[in-house]
């Protein structure tokens, strides 16, 4: 790894290092800052097409009694929002910020396989069109819910084989984009960038990239048989021929329960890397926040069953994934302890991402909580399929991998632009959305716990206190997203018009390469690896 | 050729795009076929020629730009592993089906026929259903069928496997040594082999169909049965297309002991197209 230089030999005609002009440009680029913008701005714009189902949703559940749509378009509206908010936002956000930042904070030139790092972002857009063509088809969306569990999945119209081949494509993308993220920490980093140097979203990225390349083909197989399953005549999920729809179950989760994973382990290294910042010390325990994500990475691929306890698994089945599931509060634990301990006695700041990120350590833990109450089988039985697992999630997703996502973007916008975002308006956006998403979904445990059932789209009245809440929550939430959009387009624009410096943050530049280059960097990041290898975030 | 020591980045990338725009053409006209539209299946040969295209111009560009020395040892690692992540990605695919299968055998259809504490549906539903594989279940989904023997042609098939993966090695001796001749000779004995794998496991679908009526509808027998060998098929297809493009560069003279990842790339999926069919032998045929 003696030269990681970008520069092109003697073979090579172009010299030209900046980017190619017009529109052209983003199709055919294989610029890793390029690609994770692009990544970026797909994932925000499927955030508010997700987002508009999600309203869609809080509107029907408004009141009791049907509302506004049917209940197959409700039905719909549930299992595309989940789809999308997955796999059209949450994780290419994050495959947005690996792109972005990976290369510049292990002193690369660039990814390691940039024509493939093209086709992963095009195959993504392939795929959620695929996804999104079947809200107009006959017979509607697929409207089973987004585990796709048959037999029900079995009965949807013309959007089962779209709904499918969405998802090869989007499997095809991510394994893709994990390839090559893994290929990039193992064989671009620069002299002196040990493993046990990098910063730590790069090492909750390595292992990411490992449980997608381990996964996404379980998914693809899954959907595989409930194509040839319902076009092919095999039975895979028919207990009539010997199959069991069960083995779905068991396939789907052996997939999903490490998908949730996917999406909360780069939100684990973006917080490691932001707390220590603007507490103004190491991160504390940085090797045992590696091997604590390696050992929930791990634990991740042994759980699959918990989603499934009231489906009549043997016993010992049942024990089995309970005490296993419990386990995955330890090394969590040791995590949330951690950032505490970072921020302790530090000499705090409160800027938006910080704020976004100590958001982040509180309200994950609650859903965490919630996890484990889950864990526990007997009481499943009663959660199981409730507003409960809905709250639960839902703390892990919104106010845990999205409130991270949102910080991501404050802390490195200044970086990426070379513009400073406008403060007053961040925090704005901070406290309506902090406040707004507890009364959004802290009622659905209440809901959940006195029997509300998922996926329905109406109730019983003595739910609707509780719901009205939490859709005026919803749309107070949806509303103040808007604000980051307007943040995002000012900034990009010249923002508040201050000099942003290269560190951007009071002392950035000892815990991570990025802040090393100029905001915003060079089209080419480092053509020269960098000499000293920052070491504050250790 | 390794004359440049600098991290090769393309400047830009006109085939991803392509690529994209066959796939996606290719999987809407399989769906569209598949709901019963007649224009469907052509816009799949279209979506399929355009990727056919796609590989054809892709793996050019590539293999000029490798000969020209532009891939330093450091691409070449990049190179390697992303292909060894994609067969691991592969390796899991097949997992899945394999797991399918052992889930089937060793708990579905024992549960069927009465097995373990919740066993009410055999005495509900299917009182008779005795659970003994292979079985195309309870509800005798496809009709009577006899189930494929292990000792004829899959048999052969092993041996054939095995022999191709030992005349791909010699060939890549042959490369190492900068001994041409071998190096085309094992690779077109390799190719040979896998071709002569495929027609024989078309005959024993044949057979399967018109004589033995064992199909994919055959209960979850012919299910795990033709998904199985069927997809390892393909892989061989696959493999067999790699090694001939390997064999058609090395006649134009491409390839060093030094910088041959095309090779090694093929070599390994062939070899993990080998493995699998060893799994395959053992789990689907003999057991």
């Amino acid at each position: 790894m003696s030269a990681v230089v970008a520069e092109h030999d003697d073979h090579h005609d172009h010299h030209d290092h900046g980017p190619a002009k017009g529109l052209l440009r983003w199709v055919i680029t294989t610029n890793h800052k390029d690609i994770g913008t692009l990544y970026l701005v797909f994932a925000l714009a499927m955030f508010f097409v997700g987002g508009a189902m999600a309203m869609v949703i809080r509107a029907e559940l408004f009141e009791p009694g049907m509302q506004f749509v049917n209940p197959q378009f409700f039905n719909s509206m549930t299992t595309m929002h989940a789809l999308v908010m997955v796999f059209g936002a949450v994780m290419p956000a994050f495959v947005g910020l690996a792109n972005w930042m990976i290369p510049m904070m292990i002193g690369a030139p660039d990814m390691a396989l940039p024509r493939m790092n093209n086709m992963s972002f095009w195959l993504l857009v392939a795929g959620v069109l695929l996804l999104a063509s079947t809200l107009f088809m006959e017979g509607g969306a697929p409207a089973g819910g987004w585990t796709l569990y048959p037999p029900l999945i079995l009965q949807t119209g013309k959007a089962l084989p779209f709904a499918v081949f969405a998802v090869h494509l989007l499997g095809i993308s991510s394994i893709m984009g994990a390839i090559n993220i893994v290929a990039t920490i193992f064989n671009m980093r620069a002299p002196g960038m040990t493993l046990m140097k990098m910063p730590m979203f790069v090492w909750t990225w390595l292992i990411t990239g490992f449980l997608l390349i381990s996964i996404m083909p379980v998914f693809a197989g899954s959907v595989t048989m409930l194509l040839t399953d319902k076009f092919f005549h095999t039975s895979f999920f028919d207990a009539a021929g010997g199959g069991d729809p069960v083995l779905y179950q068991h396939i789907f989760w052996f997939f999903g329960h490490p998908e949730v994973y996917v999406m909360i382990l780069p939100t684990f290294g973006v917080a490691s890397t932001i707390i220590p910042v603007f507490a103004r010390k190491p991160l504390f325990g940085y090797s045992s926040m590696v091997y604590a994500t390696a050992s929930i990475a791990f634990l991740s691929f042994i759980v699959w069953a918990h989603h499934m306890f009231t489906v009549g698994m043997p016993i010992a089945g049942e024990l089995y994934f309970m005490y296993a599931t419990m386990l995955i509060a330890i090394p969590t634990g040791v995590k949330v302890f951690n950032w505490t301990a970072t921020m302790w006695k530090g000499s705090m700041t409160f800027e938006t991402p910080m704020l976004f990120s100590i958001a982040f350590v509180v309200l994950f833990t609650m859903g965490g909580f919630t996890g484990l109450m889950m864990s526990v089988a007997p009481v499943d039985f009663q959660y199981h399929d409730t507003y409960f697992i809905v709250a639960h999630f839902h703390y892990t997703l919104v106010p845990a991998s999205v409130f991270i996502l949102m910080a991501a973007g404050y802390f490195w916008l200044p970086k990426w632009t070379g513009h400073m975002y406008d403060e007053k308006i961040g925090k704005l956006h901070f406290w309506l959305s902090v406040i707004s998403v507890n009364v959004l979904f802290f009622p659905q445990h209440f809901l959940g716990l006195a029997g509300m059932p998922r996926r329905i789209p109406d109730y019983a009245v003595q739910f609707a206190d509780w719901n009205m809440i939490s859709s005026i929550g919803g749309f107070i939430f949806g509303a103040s997203q808007l604000l980051f959009l307007y943040i995002v387009i000012k900034t990009v624009k010249g923002g508040t018009g201050e000099t942003v410096t290269d560190e951007v943050w009071e002392d950035a530049s000892k815990h991570s390469l990025e802040w090393t280059l100029s905001s915003p960097p060079p089209y080419h990041s480092f053509t020269t690896p960098p000499t000293v290898i920052p070491t504050e975030h250790i | 050729m390794s004359t440049s020591n600098a991290y090769y980045i393309p400047q830009k990338a006109t085939w991803p795009v392509v690529a994209t725009g066959g796939l996606m053409m290719m999987l809407a006209g399989f769906a569209n076929y598949l709901n019963g539209s007649a224009a469907g299946s052509i816009w799949m040969l279209l979506g399929l020629a355009v990727f056919i295209v796609m590989v054809a111009g892709w793996f050019t560009l590539q293999a000029a730009e490798s000969e020209s020395g532009m891939y330093s040892a450091q691409v070449g690692v990049s190179y390697r592993m992303g292909m060894m992540w994609f067969i691991f990605s592969e390796i899991i695919f097949f997992a899945v089906f394999f797991g399918a299968l052992w889930y089937t055998r060793n708990l579905s259809v024992p549960w069927l026929g009465g097995e373990g504490a919740k066993a009410a549906t055999k005495e509900l539903l299917w009182p008779t259903f005795e659970a003994i594989w292979p079985t195309n279940g309870p509800g005798k989904v496809g009709g009577d069928f006899e189930s494929m023997g292990a000792w004829g042609i899959p048999f052969l098939n092993t041996l054939i496997l095995l022999t191709s993966g030992v005349s791909c090695t010699w060939a890549h001796h042959g490369l190492l040594a900068k001994n041409r001749d071998q190096l085309i000779k094992g690779l077109m004995a390799t190719v040979g082999l896998g071709l002569l794998f495929v027609s024989f496991q078309a005959f024993e679908y044949h057979e399967a169909y018109t004589d033995m009526g064992l199909t994919l509808g055959s209960g979850i027998y012919g299910s795990t049965f033709f998904m199985l060998t069927g997809f390892h098929g393909f892989h061989v297809c696959v493999g067999a297309i790699m090694l001939s493009v390997v064999l058609f560069r090395s006649w134009k003279g491409h390839f060093s002991p030094e910088n041959h990842f095309a090779f090694e790339a093929a070599a390994w999926y062939w070899h993990f197209v080998d493995v699998v069919w060893l799994g395959l032998f053992i789990f689907v045929y003999v057991i």
